[in-house]
């Protein structure tokens, strides 16, 4: 892609103070937001994640209560869906997608701060019972983080209700952010981009943006459910007036498995983007990438029951849902295929964002491959609600998601500040994270598969080898996090300067900007030939 | 190909709009949720409420002034026109959380207990007297919820609703070409004809409800019939509120003389919001009222 710029360092003026933050109507400003929030609770979510992983190091009670226990789980699995990972996509895509498509900014900008701002109050509400919690006020959320009924209604503390309206903000924020990627891909893309010349990092978002239009909503239908059960008497989810707490699950569930697929398209779109510049290749199959992607994110509408094949469904109900998601395997299976076939002969270096790209493609793909196990039903009886299902999420949500993101992360901060991170360092980072995610992780598939149940305190005694192996693991990974932070914050503050292509064999619209990128990407369209 | 032929882009200044946003609507959520805890009313919630309110005058008053101050190319426009429908869009699924709850409980849940498919068990074991049929006027444990006296019929009050509001999208449209016509006087005629009908929409759901209370003993906490019911035609309620305030505030900009024959953003998206809000019910009146 070839590109004609002009550029108007004119523009390129900054407000100045807290107002700055608070006013925005800057895609690189919000998307900063938004990055910073993400790694902020990241450590939050890790740091209850390494307090389950102590309770967890031996057999017995040690640290918390199974009351707390309870509430840890649920908050770490709430905090790293909709407090880390989505908001570090979202500011992943307010960064790139204007300046990977030749647009000054998004299309909505003023909303654009909104979904952002929402954010911060919807994690003060919900942080705010735990806090209250630690101090002996009442319980903070403690059904999971998939608050199954009656679990949450009947049995949900007080501080549910709390929770629920702070599903309601955080999902006006994420409505609000899709509606504003679709208006900007759609409407904002340079003269001579057409639809099959995007990147696909604007491709996996696109698709994602509908996915969240599409499913935000009903989470806000089954919260809303949730509301009227528990304080004005509607009995949705109480078979006692007609009801049932499986329609909770179905509901739930229908949100929720595009939900897993929101948290995992952007990851294709930035690992599609990053293993064809280290290669020094392009993208192998680009269409088949995106028709993939298309029929992925048509298929997570179709395969939501495989999360209750134990909760007592019709054998029709089974059947259908059991082979609906293993059809998922043929577009992923497209998608791993073309990226091996883009490093297939390409002149290959491995600085840190091909290592976490090449990371996320193998560990992401036995992630997959756990998943084709659970989805048949008649063995998912066994496994369900095992540390197995644990083992199968955490590879694809740590090791693919997470992972993406810090390769992304890497990528492109120095065309964000201009300077180069410190090499050595990110690869130590690499390293002990990679390294320390599957000591973390690994084991967990052979307690789940030998009956360990998820989201309980204590255990058989036989267990607590691989869970101690666990527990180091996940205080080598939570530690080794600190170098990030380390590390981005170094190049923030200056370091070699970076090219304006930055990589080698890089490509796109923003490889074209100056490194950092003026305020206001491109003020006037590119053309793209 | 997006457009082919745009100059330069417009980003607004920077905007106090999110921020208060954000601040109103926590403080309205903090506010509900101590309202219901306490079972009276705190202040955070009519405090929040009005700040929205502020929120909704000042943000789309701030707009409304660009607009007329000729700042939006093309482009823009057709941002907000992308923006009104994928909001509009959001909006189907967020009744469609509410109309799947009520298919699967009127073909899936409600038959079970009563022993459909391999159920048998569950009815001989959970509740053996239930019988399953829709509307349920009996429900599984009419000790723990008790069942309206009578169901909501769908001739009378709804069926005038749903001529009522097929009749004000009629007049909406006519407002609408009389717009392009550059016909004023039938423009500002058909739009306030539209907004009186949301009105008396509105007056005739209260009455409905009214009804339901008080003589068929049909309520929110009445069994999964009433549930759904109340939450799909009280959402459906609330949409038209909003939907006749929308209008009502487009009706006094036309009588101030906004909006061209040919530019009308404003007027058309509360247009498409209005007759988004007219499908939803007859959906409604089909499978809540009729079927």
């Amino acid at each position: 892609m070839n590109a004609v710029v002009e550029e108007h360092h004119d523009h390129d003026h900054k407000p100045t103070g807290i107002g700055r933050w608070l006013f925005s109507t800057n895609h690189k400003d919000i998307g900063s937001m938004y990055l910073w929030f993400a790694f902020t609770m990241f450590f939050i979510g890790g740091a209850l994640a390494l307090l389950i992983r102590a309770e967890l190091f031996q057999p017995g009670m040690q640290i918390v209560e199974p009351e707390f226990f309870n509430q840890l789980t649920t908050l770490h699995g709430l905090i790293m869906v909709f407090g880390v990972i989505m908001p570090a996509f979202v500011g992943l895509a307010n960064w790139q997608l204007p300046m990977m498509i030749g647009a000054p900014d998004m299309a909505l900008p003023r909303m654009n701060n909104w979904s952002f701002w929402l954010l911060p109050a919807a994690f003060g509400l919900l942080l705010a019972s735990l806090v209250m919690s630690i101090m002996g006020l009442g319980s903070a959320p403690n059904f999971g983080w998939t608050f199954y009924a009656p679990l949450s209604t009947t049995y949900g503390p007080d501080s549910t209700d709390y929770f629920i309206f702070s599903v309601h903000l955080m999902g006006i924020s994420s409505v609000m952010g899709a509606i504003n990627v679709i208006a900007t891909i759609m409407n904002l893309r340079a003269p001579g981009m057409t639809y099959m010349k995007m990147p696909i990092f604007v491709w996996t978002w696109f698709i994602t943006a509908y996915l969240l239009i599409a499913v935000m909503p009903v989470l806000a239908g089954v919260v809303t459910m949730m509301l009227t059960d528990r304080n004005f008497g509607t009995s949705f989810f109480d078979a006692a007036g007609g009801g049932d707490p499986v329609m909770f699950q179905h509901v739930f569930w229908f949100f929720g498995h595009p939900e897993v697929y929101i948290m995992i398209l952007p990851a294709f779109g930035i690992v599609s983007s990053i293993v064809p510049t280290f290669s020094r290749k392009p993208l192998f199959g680009y269409s088949s990438m995106v028709y993939a992607t298309a029929s992925i994110a048509f298929l997570s509408f179709i395969v939501w029951a495989h999360h209750m094949f134990t909760v007592g469904m019709p054998v029709a109900g089974e059947l259908f849902f059991m082979y609906s998601t293993m059809l998922i395997a043929i577009p992923t299976g497209v998608k791993v295929f073309n990226w091996i076939s883009t490093m297939w002969r390409g002149a290959l270096t491995f600085e840190t964002p091909m290592l976490f790209a090449i990371a996320f493609i193998f560990l992401f793909t036995m992630g997959g491959f756990t998943g084709l196990m659970l989805c048949i039903a008649p063995a998912d009886f066994q496994y369900h609600d095992t540390y197995f299902v644990v083992a199968h999420f955490h590879y694809v949500l740590v090791t693919g998601a997470a992972f993406s993101i810090m390769a992304a992360v890497y990528f492109w901060l120095p065309k964000w500040t201009g300077n180069m991170y410190d090499e050595k360092l990110g690869k130590l980072h690499f390293w002990l994270t990679c390294i320390s995610a599957n000591v973390l992780f690994f084991p967990m598939h052979f307690v789940g598969l030998a009956g360990m149940p998820r989201r309980i305190p204590d255990y058989a005694l036989q267990f607590a080898e691989f869970n101690q192996i666990a527990s180091v693991g996940a205080f080598v990974f939570g530690f080794s996090q600190l170098i990030f932070l380390y590390v981005v914050i170094k190049c923030v503050r200056g370091g070699e300067k970076a090219t304006d292509k930055v990589w080698e064999g890089a490509h796109g619209l923003e490889f074209d900007l100056p490194s950092p990128a003026p305020f206001h990407s491109y003020t006037t369209p590119p053309v793209v030939k | 190909m997006s457009t082919a032929s745009h100059g330069e882009y417009y980003i607004p200044e920077p905007s106090k709009w999110p921020i208060v946003g954000t601040v109103a609507l926590t403080t309205s959520v903090i506010g509900a949720v101590n309202t219901i805890h306490a079972g009276e009313m705190s202040l955070l919630l009519p405090v929040g409420l009005l700040m929205i309110a502020y929120l909704f005058f000042g943000w789309f008053g701030s707009v409304i002034d660009e607009s007329m101050a000729g700042k939006y190319s093309a482009q823009v426009d057709k941002s907000f026109r992308l923006g009104m429908m994928w909001f509009i869009f959001s909006e189907v699924m967020f009744f469609a959380a509410f109309f799947g709850a009520l298919f699967y409980a009127r073909v899936l849940s409600v038959p079970w207990l009563g022993g459909a498919g391999n159920n048998a068990a569950t009815h001989e074991f959970l509740w053996p007297a239930f019988e399953a049929v829709w509307p349920l006027l009996s429900n599984p444990d009419n000790t723990k919820i008790v069942a309206p006296a009578e169901a909501m019929g769908a001739m009378g009050l709804p069926a005038i609703n749903t001529a009522i509001l097929l009749t004000s999208s009629v007049t909406l449209t006519w407002a609408h070409h009389a717009l392009r016509a550059g016909n004023r006087l039938h423009l500002n005629l058909g739009l306030g004809i539209t907004v009186l009908l949301g009105c008396i929409f509105l007056v005739l759901q209260v009455e409905e409800y009214i009804h339901a209370y008080n003589e068929l003993g049909l309520t929110m906490s009445s069994g999964i019939y009433g549930s759904t019911f109340f939450l799909l035609t009280g959402f459906h309620g609330f949409h038209v509120t909003m939907g006749t305030t929308m209008l009502l505030v487009i009706l006094i900009r036309c009588l101030k003389g906004h909006f061209t024959a040919d530019n009308h953003f404003g007027f058309e998206a509360v247009a498409w919001y209005w007759h988004f809000v007219d499908v939803v019910w007859l959906g409604l009146y089909i499978f809540v009222y009729w079927l």
